[in-house]
């Protein structure tokens, strides 16, 4: 298959959620997004846009917030990411944020749901105590179509007070 | 910091967790874009860059010889008819002599590589004659025809009472509504699996699926078994699936290479590879007596179809049956227009033709009542529907109708503060980037209600089949209802455990092999029409359940019931878990559920065309900057009449999320066309509301009446939350800018260049406050 693809092949590993991972015979082209999807098995992080603007796609990057569908893979080896599959602690387990976007009611179709868990962590990691236009602020960078937000305002207020108690 | 999974088993009127919520906070529910198969191809369609162009040849050649291509299709290679449709096949697979839209599909390619596909794609040379479009809607219906069908879509009367009736106080006006798109966040998105029997499985987000099966199997050829649809995770719809969009070309490519093939849309085909909201343009007069109440309201709509057909008769007749609103009007005079342009094809968007014609007659009522003289509340509530009404359809009104109780409760929601000068710069009009002066900023106030109609309707029978098996106590639930995001799988859980009294309740996937159709994920009607299928089928197994309890233990079956999981009787005699009572047997039962008959509309428009409605009222504080023309929505009130709550988060979920639709349409969401062309196909480009954007939403009341023939006495709760809220919005922005503004979105121009207005006036519009700053 990889003689057929267009363009320069390469050969890589990532760091994702703590595991080594190959990429192997991939066109240098290929977003961080999409390697994560159609190369590692990791598809929960979303493609609404694919151009920066909705962040679903979300990951940290050596713990800073990145729409993954903007960084060109093969630019990331070396780097740490966290994807929203590394988020919680273990197979049956959810994280304080995710367990928080259940009980709230701040999940409907869910497409938009995993970029907005990593970033509330991104956001609660750095200001624990956020008001709520900084809460608005800091996920503005997110779109949902379905909330309207306030359930999710919910939860994030939910997933800080948890964290305070 | 972690939480253990826990499962709860809430009933109905509680707010039980979504079945499907811990996959998707995890990552871990596949959506049709997270698909994959073994040795899958990538498809990729071609689309027209041109409005309006004949097509004098295709090329293909170069693309085939790009490696790693296998296989370049066509309309040449449709096997069966060339077109598609949801009401009437108009709207080619590919366009074969001429496109009649920007990004219609001509070609469509399969590769090993996305970008390779991309490529290929760019490789197809179609040679086009453009050809002056035709995109004014106005003038479309009296222009040269752009297909064979002409240039009308359909054309919907609607006359009751005197046509000469006048009243002493008219007003009138001209109004606007834009195309608004659904701006779902999943792409369209999906992986065939060619299969040995020569068929096609199919992986699909939809809202329908039996539809799209129907409208696949005429054009693929193929008998109906034979095209097998499995519904794929959904990103969000409202509207968007409605139509199919790619499930024709990615089964033909899948069938012409044999390999499974995975198509994703990216968010500029998104833009052009769906329908949108008709633009409506408006001509509106009211007549009322001195007393405010309405004589005759005489209403022309045009509304924007696109190139082709899709759902434009369905949203015609909505907007001119539902032309009045809420109120009661003696005589009318109205009709409605859907004509074909070369602008992208509209069909459904939540609110479905209820949303534009809302928007205008609300600002008539606002109009009329400054014309009266009288509060512009007060002049809606004389005029308000009641129970026993007659619609201008002649349809007596014969469920629960609390249009006075939405409007009452709404106003009666206390106003947020006024504008302190501290207010952090981020809540002003413009947020972080602001610029204008505070007290240059001000504050208005607006209201408007509105009316949806339920589920289909104009003799159509939108049945949905359920079936219910009960089986070792646990009860396993089939039904192709769609989960779009809405929350129909957390209720159909809550009514199987209401039933059948706690029992384990497991939902089978959805698509078209195992069951019937479930109708359309649309209309605000899958609770209503498939949580009554699932109701009637778990009542069907429990009956059964009983009764043989009761006749192996001898015990009268109305005494008995299920309660935690076991079947117990009043007398304590009996007390057996579910799993003993049915002694191995396995209980299954299939049941269509049909709503009450409604009747297809006579040529003056008249007949019982609807199931049921709904109301909701909205009232909208707003914030402009006037030299910048800026608007911050600061708070949405709002009162709906839902029937009946099953479960209070999804239901302010639906509240919530259908508001910001509304938000979005009032203040900033519309595709720009230039002579046909979109020119923001992106989220860059076409703004959606943010979280900085969208104001709380105060719930002043959720109006319970169960209303007659909803199986759960709940009404529809999707579509009422976008009808007035717009309405509601622009109002405001009246009421702190004294402007006309006849048009929805209001853009910053509309206010900032609006030239030498009469500029604010305290009272001109529908509420005012005086803003502090």
């Amino acid at each position: 298959m990889g003689a057929d693809i267009v363009g320069e092949l390469i050969d890589y590993q990532l760091r994702v959620n703590g595991h080594e991972h190959d990429v192997a015979e991939a066109w240098l082209g290929e977003n961080l997004l999409y390697v994560l999807r159609e190369r590692l098995g990791l598809p929960g992080s979303k493609n609404a846009c694919e151009q920066g603007e909705c962040g679903s796609c979300s990951v940290l990057m050596d713990g800073k917030l990145v729409c993954s569908c903007m960084v060109l893979a093969a630019s990331a080896v070396g780097a740490d990411i966290v994807t929203v599959e590394g988020l919680s602690a273990g197979e049956n387990e959810l994280s304080d944020v995710q367990a928080a976007f259940l009980a709230e009611g701040g999940v409907q179709c869910g497409f938009c749901t995993p970029g907005f868990v990593v970033s509330v962590h991104d956001l609660l990691e750095h200001n624990p105590d956020p008001t709520e236009l900084e809460v608005r602020e800091a996920v503005s960078g997110n779109l949902c179509r379905c909330t309207g937000y306030g359930r999710i305002l919910a939860a994030v207020r939910a997933a800080q007070e948890t964290r305070q108690e | 910091m972690s939480t253990a999974l826990g499962t709860r088993r809430r009933r109905l009127g509680e707010s039980a967790a979504r079945p499907d919520g811990v996959p998707k906070v995890r990552g871990e529910f596949a959506f049709s874009s997270d698909l994959f198969s073994e040795g899958m191809l990538w498809g990729h369609i071609v689309r027209s860059p041109h409005p309006a162009a004949a097509i004098r040849g295709i090329d293909v050649s170069e693309a085939l010889r790009i490696p790693g291509v296998r296989a370049v299709l066509t309309s040449d290679d449709v096997p069966g008819r060339k077109t598609y449709g949801l009401d009437y096949p108009d709207q080619p697979v590919f366009a074969w002599d001429v496109v009649r839209y920007m990004g219609e599909p001509v070609a469509a390619v399969a590769a090993v590589h996305p970008e390779t596909a991309r490529r290929a794609a760019a490789a197809i040379i179609v040679d086009y004659a453009p050809t002056e479009p035709l995109t004014d809607p106005v003038a479309a219906a009296d222009a040269e025809p752009i297909h064979p069908l002409g240039n009308v879509l359909h054309r919907q009367r609607v006359r009751t009472g005197d046509p000469d009736a006048a009243g002493t106080v008219v007003v009138e006006g001209r109004y606007e509504t834009g195309m608004q798109d659904q701006a779902q966040m999943g792409p369209e998105s999906g992986l065939a699996i060619p299969a040995e029997d020569g068929g096609v499985d199919l992986y699909i987000a939809t809202q329908w699926l039996h539809i799209d099966q129907e409208q696949m199997a005429a054009c693929l050829a193929l008998p109906l078994e034979k095209v097998r649809l499995h519904l794929a995770g959904v990103g969000g719809s409202f509207g968007a699936r409605e139509d199919l969009s790619m499930q024709v070309q990615i089964c033909l490519l899948a069938l012409r290479t044999g390999r499974p093939v995975k198509m994703v849309y990216s968010r500029e085909e998104s833009f052009l590879g769906h329908v949108h909201r008709h633009p409506a343009v408006m001509w509106y007069r009211h007549h009322a007596d001195a007393g405010g109440r309405l004589v005759k309201v005489e209403a022309r709509i045009i509304l924007d179809g696109g190139a082709y057909l899709s759902t434009s008769t369905a949203v015609t007749m909505n907007a001119a049956c539902m032309a009045p609103g809420p109120y009661r009007v003696p005589n009318a005079v109205v009709e409605a227009v859907a004509v074909r342009t070369n602008n992208p094809p509209c069909g459904a968007m939540r609110g479905f033709g209820a949303v534009q014609v809302c928007f205008a007659y609300e600002a008539q009522m606002d109009k009329l009542a400054a014309a009266l003289g009288l509060d512009p509340v007060e002049l809606r509530l004389r005029n308000a529907l009641k129970p026993g009404d007659s619609l201008i359809t002649g349809q007596v009104l014969r469920g629960t109708a609390p249009v006075a109780e939405v409007i009452r409760t709404c106003v009666a929601a206390p106003l947020p503060a006024g504008v302190p000068m501290t207010t952090a710069e981020l809540e002003l009009p413009g947020g972080a980037g602001r610029t204008a002066d505070r007290d240059r900023v001000r504050r208005g106030v607006g209201f408007a209600v509105g009316i949806k109609n339920l589920l289909y309707g104009g003799g159509f029978d939108d049945y949905s089949s359920a079936r219910c098996r009960l089986e070792d106590g646990v009860a396993t639930i089939t039904c192709a209802a769609v989960e779009v995001g809405q929350g129909f799988v957390t209720l159909a859980q809550q009514i199987a455990r209401d039933v059948l009294g706690g029992v384990d309740v497991v939902l089978a996937p959805p698509g078209t092999t195992d069951i019937g159709s479930a109708g359309s994920t649309s209309a605000s009607r899958q609770t209503w029409m498939s949580g009554g299928a699932v109701q009637a089928a778990c009542l069907a197994v429990r009956d059964r359940l009983l009764k043989s309890v009761s006749s192996r233990h001898g015990v009268p079956q109305e005494t008995l019931d299920i309660v935690d999981g076991r079947v117990v009787s009043l007398d304590g005699q009996v007390d057996i878990p579910i799993s003993e009572a049915a002694r191995g047997d396995v209980l299954e039962e299939t049941v269509d559920f049909h709503h009450a008959p409604t009747a297809e509309l006579d040529v003056d428009g008249q007949g019982d065309a609807f199931v049921s409605f709904a109301f909701a009222a909205h009232r909208a504080v707003v914030d402009v900057d006037l030299d910048l023309g800026l608007v911050r929505v600061l708070e949405i009130a709002t009162s709906q009449d839902v029937g009946r709550v099953l479960n209070p988060v999804q239901l302010v979920g639906q509240l919530e999320g259908g508001i910001a639709q509304g938000v979005g349409l009032a203040v900033m969401e519309e595709i720009v066309l230039d002579h046909g062309r979109v020119r923001n196909p992106s989220f860059t480009d076409y703004v959606i509301p943010t979280a900085l954007d969208m104001p709380p939403v105060h719930i002043a009341a959720l109006i319970e009446e169960p209303e007659p023939g909803s199986p759960m006495g709940a009404k529809g709760a999707g579509e009422p939350p976008m009808v007035s809220s717009t309405a509601a919005v622009v109002a405001a922005i009246r009421a702190a800018t004294g402007l006309e503004l006849p048009r929805a979105p209001v853009r910053p121009q509309d206010i900032a260049l609006a030239g030498s207005g009469p500029g604010p006036v305290a009272g001109s519009g529908p509420i005012t406050q005086e803003v502090s700053p």
